[in-house]
């Protein structure tokens, strides 16, 4: 029972990962960038819900949806005013612009809503008890494994179908070929930004609905964790991340479980480098050969 | 290779400019030609002496609401101070480490530079640590309102703690426990990468032992920034433990109150002064901390006239945040080389290391004590430690109740 149990933990904590793990992971299979404020605009979305629903005693649905708008707007002025001016600088430039993004955010979240963390009042609360109270699942839980699957199809048919999608699938493919065919590449990569941004205000709000702790600080480590299971997962691959993520959960889980509570996230990001060393790719990614 | 070497070379020229700059700056000041005409020790005509208290704690960053309040908490106590009039003047420098070691040898650069008496801080145990190696060696009198490890004060005659040290609270929480019978299966739920939960931790499982107070799990979760303490929690469930003892801060305790209570586990939780401050974090469910029991030696619901006043200047400070015992202690530490200024006679002519050396033999004579929010009766030893009572509450109904 305590193995299920652990499952369970796993499970909630991986898809958790995994839902940030697909902004990431959009982000970088369009734009070719690793947004590392991904993890700050997670944060800053869970804020804005905290005070829509606390503050302003919106509905939980309601704060969702303001957060979505506040973080889209958020991403896309983001983007216009760092990353965009940076489109022809190497990756590393851009790169480093991200982590400075990252700092930025953080810093004004604790000026302007102050460094003491704040206990996120859950969207939804409770959960399933089953074997007569032996196991829990709680509903975050669940909404989570099923938000993650609605966005992974909606994603994979958006980028699949439809004019913006092929252009998104070009950009990916050589922005001076798709420029040349006519597609806009600004305002597609813009375009992907809002959606990554729109995630990240949904992945915030689901993940301190389960771990209710929210301070400018929140989204830091979990970013980094998503980035690592986006990668376990194949980055740029839609149904990597969520693989990635749930089975990133499960393996640290297991690790603090039945290894060692502290060596824990070195056996995640040993299994990391294990799966990277057979598959560079990650366990779902596509191997592009370098064209000389 | 050669451009690096020039490249060096240039940057310790820098470095030695910087300072010879230091010390010019200081012997101005000492000899009262200093051009910037900085009011110095002794600068003023009237009799009073400016004493400049150099403070440093993390304002940004993870650990930033414990440096705020440590900063707040002296600023009120200084601003009170300076309304006196008396012969004694503060003026107050705080400056932000992040809780990061290295940048708080750089905030304490800045003080030295700014021409510091005293170093009040650092708020956190490891960038004490640091500074305190560094104030050591130039000979600042340095009060630290809350680095609790024994790393701190050991060797260094001139740093002292304001808080308890790490060791003494997991010794006071062990026999607390035991002569309450408030449990006989215990639980330990730690941080193991930091140096305050570690070392009562440790102090507290080697106590107990000696007591006969049975540990059946001592479990430890990597950094606060952990979210998920089901397998920690689950492992004292299964051993059994009636009462989990948690030397952490509140924030990650939020959460294991939190998750036990998801997984329907009900022990007896025991805290130690890091878990002082769950009550006033927005949005926290009191339900959650009911019959948590907590070692803290601030109670801001207290009604006497010290702490409610204490509190109303600091909600103005802070902008209605409550105090918690950080700021309490930051108060306190003002107030403490406050009380040992006064028993020094000729403050006027001293440089910060006469005064380092006078503060020493201030604040370890025999008749020192001194009554603050923190505790009354405070005194120190030679090593730096303080000795005053512990104070154990436990939450009913949303509010600390002094047990």
């Amino acid at each position: 029972m305590s193995f299920l149990n652990n499952v369970i933990t796993g499970i909630s904590l991986g898809s958790i990962y995994a839902i940030i793990a697909l902004g990431y992971t959009m982000v970088y299979g369009i734009a070719k960038m690793l947004n590392f404020a991904h993890g700050d605009v997670i944060m800053v979305g869970a804020y804005v819900c905290f005070f829509a629903t606390g503050s302003f005693g919106l509905h939980p649905v309601a704060g969702v949806l303001l957060a979505m708008v506040v973080c889209t707007i958020l991403g896309m002025v983001i983007e216009g005013l760092a990353y965009k001016p940076l489109r022809q600088a190497p990756s590393l430039a851009v790169l480093i612009t991200a982590i400075g993004v990252s700092w930025f955010l953080q810093n004004s979240a604790q000026l302007l809503w102050g460094a003491a963390p704040k206990v996120f009042t859950p969207v939804v609360s409770g959960g399933l008890s089953i074997f007569g109270g032996q196991l829990n699942i709680s509903y975050v839980t669940i909404l989570t494994v099923a938000s993650c699957l609605v966005i992974m199809a909606v994603l994979s048919a958006f980028i699949g179908k439809g004019k913006m999608g092929k252009a998104m699938r070009a950009c990916s493919e050589d922005k001076g070929a798709a420029q040349l065919m006519g597609i806009n590449v600004n305002s597609t990569i813009s375009m992907t930004f809002a959606i990554g941004s729109a995630l990240a205000a949904i992945a915030g709000v689901l993940m301190c609905s389960a771990y209710p702790t929210l301070m400018p600080t929140t989204g830091s480590l979990p970013g980094i964790k998503a980035f690592t299971a986006a990668v376990f997962g194949g980055i740029g691959s839609v149904p990597g991340a969520f693989v990635g993520g749930l089975l990133l959960g499960i393996i640290e889980i297991f690790a603090k479980a039945y290894i060692s509570t502290d060596l824990s996230d070195a056996i995640v990001f040993l299994a990391l480098i294990i799966v990277l060393l057979v598959k560079p790719s990650g366990l779902l990614g596509k191997y592009v050969p370098e064209k000389v | 290779m050669k451009k690096f070497i020039a490249m060096l070379m240039a940057a310790a020229m820098m470095m030695a400019m910087v300072a010879c700059g230091n010390t010019a700056s200081n012997n101005g000041g000492n000899n009262g030609s200093n051009n910037s005409g900085s009011a110095d020790e002794g600068g003023s005509t009237d009799g009073t002496v400016v004493i400049r208290i150099g403070g440093i704690g993390p304002l940004t960053g993870g650990n930033a609401v414990y440096g705020v309040a440590t900063q707040l908490g002296a600023q009120v106590a200084v601003d009170e101070i300076n309304a006196l009039g008396g012969p004694i003047q503060f003026e107050y420098n705080f400056q932000d480490d992040t809780g990061v070691a290295e940048t708080a040898v750089s905030a304490y650069n800045t003080l030295k530079d700014w021409e510091a008496d005293i170093i009040y801080g650092c708020t956190t145990t490891a960038p004490c640590v640091t500074v305190a190696a560094e104030t050591f060696a130039d000979r600042y009198f340095q009060l630290t309102p809350s680095a609790s490890s024994t790393d701190v004060t050991e060797g260094k005659d001139n740093v002292f703690q304001m808080c308890f040290t790490d060791p003494n609270q997991g010794v006071t929480a062990a026999d607390y426990i035991s002569a309450n019978s408030l449990g006989t299966k215990i639980g330990v739920i730690y941080n193991n990468g930091d140096a305050y939960s570690t070392g009562i931790a440790e102090a507290f499982i080697a106590h107990a032992a000696e007591i006969g107070l049975e540990v059946v799990a001592t479990e430890t979760y990597p950094s606060d920034s952990n979210t998920d303490y089901n397998v920690q929690l689950n492992a004292c469930k299964d051993a059994g433990a009636d009462l989990v003892f948690l030397p952490i801060y509140y924030t990650p305790a939020s959460l294991i109150l939190a998750q036990a209570s998801a997984m329907g586990y009900a022990p007896t939780f025991f805290g130690a002064d890091g878990m002082d401050g769950i009550l006033t974090m927005e949005g926290f469910d009191a339900s959650l901390a009911e019959g948590l029991m907590l070692m803290t030696p601030f109670n801001a619901d207290a009604t006497d006239d010290a702490t409610v006043n204490f509190v109303e200047s600091y909600k103005k400070l802070s902008g209605d945040v409550i105090p918690n015992q950080f700021a309490a202690d930051g108060y306190d530490c003002i107030y403490a080389i406050y009380a040992a200024l006064q028993n020094i006679d000729g403050l006027a002519d001293m440089d910060h290391e006469a005064l380092c050396e006078a503060l020493i033999a201030a604040f370890t004579a025999e008749d020192f004590s001194v009554d603050g929010l923190t505790g009354s009766g405070m005194s120190w030893s030679t090593n730096g430690e303080i000795s005053k009572d512990p104070v154990v509450v436990v939450i009913q109904d949303g509010a600390y109740v002094t047990m």
